[in-house]
């Protein structure tokens, strides 16, 4: 079934593609008839080459993420688990029903929000302090930002090791300052720890973005307003930010979306327990331990309708620029 | 006075660097103090090891398991880094270069891809690749790195081709060489450091994946070592696996710690000028 679904789905996405192009183009083409005719060959050949160029790649794209998700639509409808593969029927929205009555799923849902939200606030602070030292620090900025880096680059999931053995009891050296508790065994001092691991992982990240941001901001202006009188804070809020803005709603969104996908760390240090599960974790117990693929499928498409949502609304709220969608104006 | 300020000021940024270095290598240092431990001294909650020791490496070279995942690691992120640099590379020159419909529907695509919840992605891939028979094998994890690491090597690219003297490739139709000449004589070879930098950045990105490692295989065939590390016994079932795991752990972020001191700059610059442009 699905080996025969997949070059028709290519087709249908190419050919919309196409038609888009075709429409868009009429304008353009009429006016260029008027023009010589070589330049009108030329702009075919360029437009077949930039298609050319860009189909493998968009191919991929699509075939590797609309068609599963397409196809996850359609498992999510049907009981399905795995160990009983004689019992697969579609059973229309039943799952649906089935996951957002359930406690478990909420919880998840809970513990992912709270941890999206809190982090990404922490970070945005902490980042803004980064981003300032690794662009104005008057020493040592290629030691700043190589240590800056190590964060980023290193595995989650050994940074995950790292903070679990460093909260051990007896061999940790950060329990042991707490007269050798086990905080990774109670809910709310796992979730902090979770949270403590995200921070110090992504902190860089949201850092490196918004020193994009800085970097936009004229240095004839901060000294002008300097002159003026301004104090360091004033100038904060009132030269930088405003420039920065665009760059600090696109870090937001990134690391708001990436947040909400939070699964390494919890994997490594709590493996869910105490009701410390993501949705992410949620979904792939059910799929890869529970083997069910209806209730997992459910899950996945309700986390791609809460992601798509929180997508729209901050591009809606606060008209976000996508990045790179000027790309397209670019001639 | 002057002097005197900046010799101030020079000492508080000098401090707020030393609290961002501390910040930053504390968890790293952490964890390869652990891997040199002996098992005696392992949980005696210092932070810097009182007796060295190499056995923990040479117990997880002697495993098939950890030897087996670390080419697995290696040869996976770097196919699917090679694929994704030379498709994104095609798709960043079209985009910044050519005039063709349907370009901000591409640009606007791998923006969703970049933020899609991989997660949703794991139980569909799981049977669909049970189904082709691409389940715990190489390309089935390395279709979905290419396919993440596609939108990121597509932003990084196209900024970075912006930057190229595009004059070059005038000249050089105006001498009479087609596009695609232009492409392949002139610019790419001015593309390089821009597609090594993004080269470097898929690189991390698939090397660090571990939800598609975990969710996609199933034996040493294709597991990758993040994988293999959440598996890890020890060599033998009585023994405690905190040495072992730290010793993987270090063997790799090596090469994440070496690109990070050899090509911070281009890295920094890669992330910075593909994220902005909004």
């Amino acid at each position: 079934m699905s080996v025969n679904a997949t070059p028709a789905g290519a087709d249908v996405a190419a050919d919309a593609e196409r038609a888009a192009g075709r429409h868009a183009a009429v304008p353009a083409q009429r006016a260029r008839r008027r023009s010589k005719a070589p330049l009108s060959e030329n702009k075919r050949a360029e437009r077949r080459l930039g298609w050319l160029l860009c189909a493998p790649a968009a191919l991929v794209m699509v075939l590797v993420t609309a068609y599963p998700i397409l196809y996850s639509v359609w498992l999510s409808l049907q009981r399905f688990d795995l160990r009983f593969p004689d019992q697969r029927e579609f059973v229309g929205l039943e799952n649906y029903a089935t996951v957002l009555t359930n406690q478990f799923w909420w919880t998840a849902f809970g513990v992912t929000a709270l941890i999206t939200v809190v982090t990404v606030v922490i970070e945005l602070v902490l980042g803004m302090g980064l981003a300032l030292i690794m662009h104005r620090t008057l020493v040592g900025r290629g030691i700043v930002r190589t240590a800056a880096l190590i964060p980023y680059g290193i595995v989650t999931v050994v940074a995950a090791f790292s903070w679990r053995y460093a909260w051990t009891p007896g061999t940790g050296y950060l329990a042991n300052l707490f007269d050798g508790s086990a905080p990774l065994t109670e809910r709310a001092s796992s979730l902090a720890i979770i949270m403590l691991a995200e921070i110090w992982k992504t902190t860089p990240f949201m850092a490196l973005l918004l020193m994009a941001g800085l970097a936009l901001v004229p240095e004839d202006l901060l000294k002008a307003a300097s002159t003026d009188g301004a104090t360091a804070w004033q100038r904060f809020t009132k030269v930088m930010l405003p420039v920065m803005k665009p760059a600090i709603l696109v870090a937001l969104l990134f690391r708001t979306l990436d947040a909400f996908r939070v699964f390494d760390n919890i994997f490594v240090l709590t493996a869910g327990g105490n009701e410390t599960s993501s949705v992410s974790m949620l979904a792939y117990n059910n799929l890869i331990r529970g083997l069910n693929l209806g209730i997992g499928s459910t899950m996945s498409v309700l986390i791609f309708l809460t992601v798509a949502i929180i997508a729209f609304v901050f591009v809606k709220l606060f008209g976000t620029a996508a990045p790179g969608s000027d790309d397209g104006e670019r001639r | 006075m002057a002097v005197e300020t900046t010799t101030r000021a020079k000492v508080r940024w000098g401090l707020l660097d030393v609290i961002v270095v501390v910040f930053a290598l504390v968890p790293v240092l952490w964890i390869a103090s652990l891997s040199f431990k002996t098992p005696a001294t392992l949980t005696d909650g210092k932070f810097w090891p009182r007796e060295w020791t190499l056995d923990n490496y040479r117990t997880i070279f002697d495993t098939d398991q950890f030897v087996r995942a670390l080419v697995n690691s290696i040869g996976i992120a770097l196919i699917a880094t090679l694929i994704a640099v030379v498709l994104g590379a095609m798709a960043a020159y079209a985009i910044s270069r050519l005039d063709f419909p349907g370009k901000k529907l591409l640009v606007g695509v791998s923006l969703l891809i970049a933020m899609f919840p991989q997660v949703s992605l794991v139980s569909p891939l799981f049977e669909i690749e049970r189904q082709l028979g691409l389940f715990d094998t190489w390309p089935g994890l390395i279709l979905p790195y290419i396919t993440f690491a596609l939108p990121l090597a597509i932003y990084t690219l196209s900024a970075f081709f912006k930057q190229i003297p595009w004059d070059l490739e005038k000249a050089a139709k105006m001498d009479g060489a087609t596009q695609g000449q232009a492409f392949r004589r002139v610019i790419a070879p001015l593309a390089a450091p821009g597609l090594f930098t993004t080269a470097i950045l898929v690189f991390i990105f698939c090397w660090n994946d571990f939800l598609f490692a975990i969710s996609l295989t199933s034996t040493e065939r294709s597991r990758t070592v993040p994988a293999a590390l959440s598996f890890f016994t020890g060599a033998s079932q009585f023994e405690d696996p905190t040495g072992a795991i730290c010793a993987a752990a270090v063997v790799i972020t090596v090469p994440i710690i070496l690109f990070v001191l050899f090509f911070q700059r281009r890295i920094v610059s890669g992330l910075t000028s593909g994220a902005v442009k909004g």
